[in-house]
């Protein structure tokens, strides 16, 4: 195994404990939940084959459910925003486009390309892992201000992330 | 066929993705079901060793309050010891062998060990399991109120359904006026819990107790579940809006207590037979 991918191994445990052992506790005024774990999943890098970033997605989600007793719910939501994560990429190709172990991450492109990417994707997550747990569209305006409120939330959180580790500069 | 072949092979990730997206439902479905998966959960013996070691550190900024909870409890019991021995002193009692008062519930000591209350369908991880005697379908209670019910058990672990579960459904009664309904928690706010089914001729007032109605045989009769905070009556409606606020702060939850009813079967059963009967 190269250097990158025992480094990349080890920052998913990183990822995945500081989830569950520290930001499971918190939680703003019952509404707003920080799922920074995400993070570890935008951050991969640029070329990395489809179906092994929705084998990582399902990997971390599954993992993180075990300590939510919420089976498949994360992983449900990774999935998706696996999935769906190239083809947004290729739509924000930079000029120039992407070198092969790029990832995409406020050092490669800056604060606001970064939002741009990471924004929808979050808010897609948290809307698909929210309404699956209720199972329907019962509460819809409460679950919606959930999704609202923490995906603010976990942004602001990743982007505190990005800015104290940032990583390969170019 | 070969071309059948090509075409799947052409868009393998959509597949894959089909595939994991369809098996992460049926796990959701699955786990939804009463008694949930076997083994991915958090009575797992890894997992929750973890959640142990995390709590152990969330403990210590309880431990103030816990222990003055402890304190009161145990005065509160020592008061009503005092109270049975001085009844009884006079005379000798010989030990009972009527079967009509023989034991009918046991209480299992248990700490928790992980627990939420912001998500729609809370759990609770106790470390009490098969070992300790809990199976599944036991009430848990503690000291302040109810708590929930033994989902499922490990070897040294179990999970528990938090009455903060849209889904759970406790039978309870008004303590004044002994009518009786449903307690149902809404999702909304984890100190309010909904009482539902009370009919409008009935009187509840603000501050009236909610206690459990021993209808179900899986909680002992009277224990507490909170009191009443709002009594809404719309015009129309047969039963009255409650809102009850639950005499246990569930975010302070860290030891709590597993009923076990030694007469539940034979309740179970008896209630079966009429089932069968009336069909």
């Amino acid at each position: 195994m190269t250097r990158v991918g025992i480094l990349q191994v080890i920052s998913f445990f990183v990822y995945l404990f500081y989830q569950v052992l520290i930001l499971q506790n918190v939680v703003l005024f019952h509404t707003a939940f920080c799922f920074l774990y995400v993070a570890y999943l935008l951050v991969l890098p640029v070329e990395t084959n489809p179906i092994a970033l929705m084998g990582i997605g399902f990997i971390m989600g599954f993992s993180v459910d075990l300590f939510y007793d919420s089976l498949g719910l994360h992983a449900l939501a990774c999935v998706l925003i696996m999935y769906l994560r190239n083809y947004w990429l290729n739509n924000l190709t930079p000029q120039g486009g992407y070198d092969s172990n790029d990832s995409p991450s406020i050092a490669l492109n800056g604060l606001q390309w970064f939002l741009v990417y990471a924004g929808p994707l979050v808010l897609l997550h948290h809307a698909v892992l929210f309404f699956a747990e209720v199972g329907g569209f019962s509460m819809f305006w409460f679950t919606l201000w959930k999704i609202i409120t923490s995906s603010l939330f976990t942004l602001l959180v990743i982007l505190i992330a990005q800015f104290l580790f940032p990583g390969r500069r170019r | 066929m070969e071309r059948l072949i090509f075409f799947v092979y052409q868009n393998r990730a959509f597949f894959t993705f089909l595939v994991l997206e369809f098996f992460c439902a049926w796990l959701i479905v699955e786990n939804n079901a009463y008694q949930g998966t076997k083994f991915f959960n958090s009575s797992n013996g890894a997992i929750a060793a973890m959640n142990n070691f995390s709590q152990s550190v969330r403990d210590y900024f309880q431990l103030k309050e816990v222990n003055q909870m402890l304190a009161e409890e145990n005065a509160t019991l020592k008061e009503t010891l005092e109270q049975q021995r001085r009844k009884a002193y006079p005379l000798y009692i010989p030990p009972s062998t009527d079967t009509t008062f023989a034991k009918k519930y046991e209480f299992i000591s248990a700490k928790v060990v992980n627990n939420h209350v912001d998500l729609v369908k809370n759990f609770i991880t106790i470390d009490k399991g098969a070992d300790a005697g809990i199976e599944p379908g036991m009430a848990v209670i503690s000291s302040m109120g109810i708590v929930g019910k033994v989902k499922l058990v490990s070897q040294h672990y179990g999970v528990v359904t938090s009455v903060l579960h849209i889904d759970v459904m406790v039978s309870a009664e008004l303590k004044r006026t002994e009518h009786f309904g449903t307690v149902q928690w809404d999702g909304n706010n984890p100190d309010i819990v909904e009482f539902k089914y009370i009919p409008r001729h009935v009187d509840p007032m603000i501050g009236d107790s909610v206690v459990t109605s021993g209808y179900n045989a899986i909680f002992p009769e009277g224990i507490m579940v909170g009191i009443i905070d709002e009594v809404r009556l719309s015009d129309e409606a047969l039963f009255y809006d409650l809102k009850v606020r639950l005499s246990q702060d569930f975010r302070k939850l860290s030891f709590v207590t597993i009923v076990k009813n030694y007469r539940l079967q034979e309740q179970d059963s008896l209630e079966q037979e009429i089932l069968k009967l009336e069909r």
